[in-house]
């Protein structure tokens, strides 16, 4: 799983919908892998916008990962070291093993060959 | 044709040998393929940009490639297990998901530019066991794809209705979380070939885009007025009286080379009473 898709998903129980706990995901146990992917700078410049900045440093931290600046970016477009830097954060960094935890109920979601499971047991499913 | 809706639930169904069949089936292959460029061409999205899409039901990843091949960045998810190890496989660049587009699409509002589904909202009519209700997964997929795609966002989604009450059942659901919402059919004469496309759009944009959602929706009309007109078929055949039913039914065995009388002033007519 693309470290960038940690920026949009959410616990998939019904009754935290809108709770402020089920965004970002808590990342716990987790192993990173560094794949190497086409460098796309139109698709950095569009993404940037809907990004939650805040959430990306929560969970870099959670990752271990504190580094990063505490303000988004801002005009990128031209700053091909930026663009480079946000490429292999969110689109190479991937997340091969780990478990999710929502914030609200403390369901674990688990990540395995970085497929990550989001089948809910019967009694949350509904 | 067999529906494999009939035979069991998904996760079940596309175990591991029937998601290897399918995926290496040169025939599913070009279908699909064939499938993919037709709701990419319907969503009509920006060309030469990258778009974050959803695949909903991506099993394998046919559908998948095609996106990566045009260059977008996609996330997939399926319920079933062996489809995604088949897709892990064959190197899929998308995200994958496990998960049940009954409970819900797991991301956040406004994540995705537009979304897609090839053969695959057809399984939401499906009441697999005893705690699923088709009539609330359906409310709960199209709530939660809603909310997931961005304003204006669009959604096109292949299905195979077992029947027209599913079509009606999909739409009626799709409207009532709010989409603005149409079916092309494409191919209506023929049965095995005629494929149904639910097109979706969240709201109306200003992004170029979204430009030609008007386009969309009168090309979801010649499917609706086939629909009407098939129905009200059936509906004549129940209101017809006796003298057009003989006549009817003379000219079908005529049809048929079947010796039959030539129409008279009597024919059809009601006997005089007796007593």
């Amino acid at each position: 799983m693309k470290f960038l898709t940690t920026n949009f998903v959410k616990c998939a129980v019904k009754s935290c919908d809108g709770s402020e706990g089920s965004f970002p995901l808590k990342y716990e146990n987790c192993q990173l892998q560094l794949e190497e992917q086409d460098f796309n700078p139109e698709f950095i410049v569009s993404m940037l916008e809907r990004l939650d900045w805040n959430a990306i440093i929560q969970v870099a931290s959670d990752l271990g990962n504190n580094l990063l600046p505490s303000q988004k970016p801002e005009d990128i477009d031209g700053n091909s070291e930026m663009l480079k830097d946000l490429h292999s954060l969110l689109i190479e960094t991937q997340i091969i093993d780990g478990e999710m935890v929502c914030r609200n109920c403390k369901h674990v979601y688990y990540i395995k060959n970085s497929i990550a499971s989001f089948l809910l047991p019967p009694h949350l499913a509904k | 044709m067999s529906r494999p809706e009939q035979i069991a639930p998904p996760e079940i169904f596309y175990n591991d040998s029937e998601s290897k069949k399918y995926t290496q089936s040169t025939r599913v292959q070009h279908i699909q393929a064939k499938m993919t460029f037709r709701a990419l061409e319907l969503l009509n999205l920006q060309e030469n940009i990258p778009h974050y899409l959803l695949d909903v039901g991506c099993g394998s990843g046919l559908s998948g490639e095609i996106l990566t091949e045009e260059g977008h960045i996609w996330v997939g998810m399926d319920i079933s297990a062996d489809m995604l190890a088949t897709a892990l496989d064959r190197d899929i660049e998308g995200d994958l998901f496990l998960a049940d587009m009954g409970c819900g699409v797991p991301f956040r509002p406004g994540t995705f530019d537009a979304a897609i589904s090839i053969s695959a909202i057809q399984w939401l009519c499906n009441a697999d066991t005893n705690t699923n209700e088709p009539k609330f997964r359906l409310a709960r997929f199209f709530n939660t794809l809603y909310s997931s795609l961005r304003k204006g966002g669009k959604f096109v989604g292949q299905f195979y209705p077992a029947n027209e009450d599913q079509t009606i059942q999909i739409t009626g659901a799709a409207k009532v979380a709010g989409f603005q919402c149409g079916v092309v059919v494409d191919d209506p004469e023929s049965k095995k070939n005629r494929k149904h496309y639910l097109v979706l759009q969240a709201g109306t944009s200003d992004r170029p885009l979204n430009v030609d959602g008007m386009d969309v929706e009168n090309m979801s009309k010649p499917g609706n007025i086939k629909e009407s007109s098939k129905l009200s078929k059936k509906r004549a055949k129940a209101l017809e009286t006796k003298k057009e039913y003989i006549k009817r039914k003379k000219i079908l065995m005529e049809k048929r080379g079947k010796n039959v009388r030539k129409d008279s002033k009597f024919t059809g007519r009601a006997r005089k009473p007796r007593f």
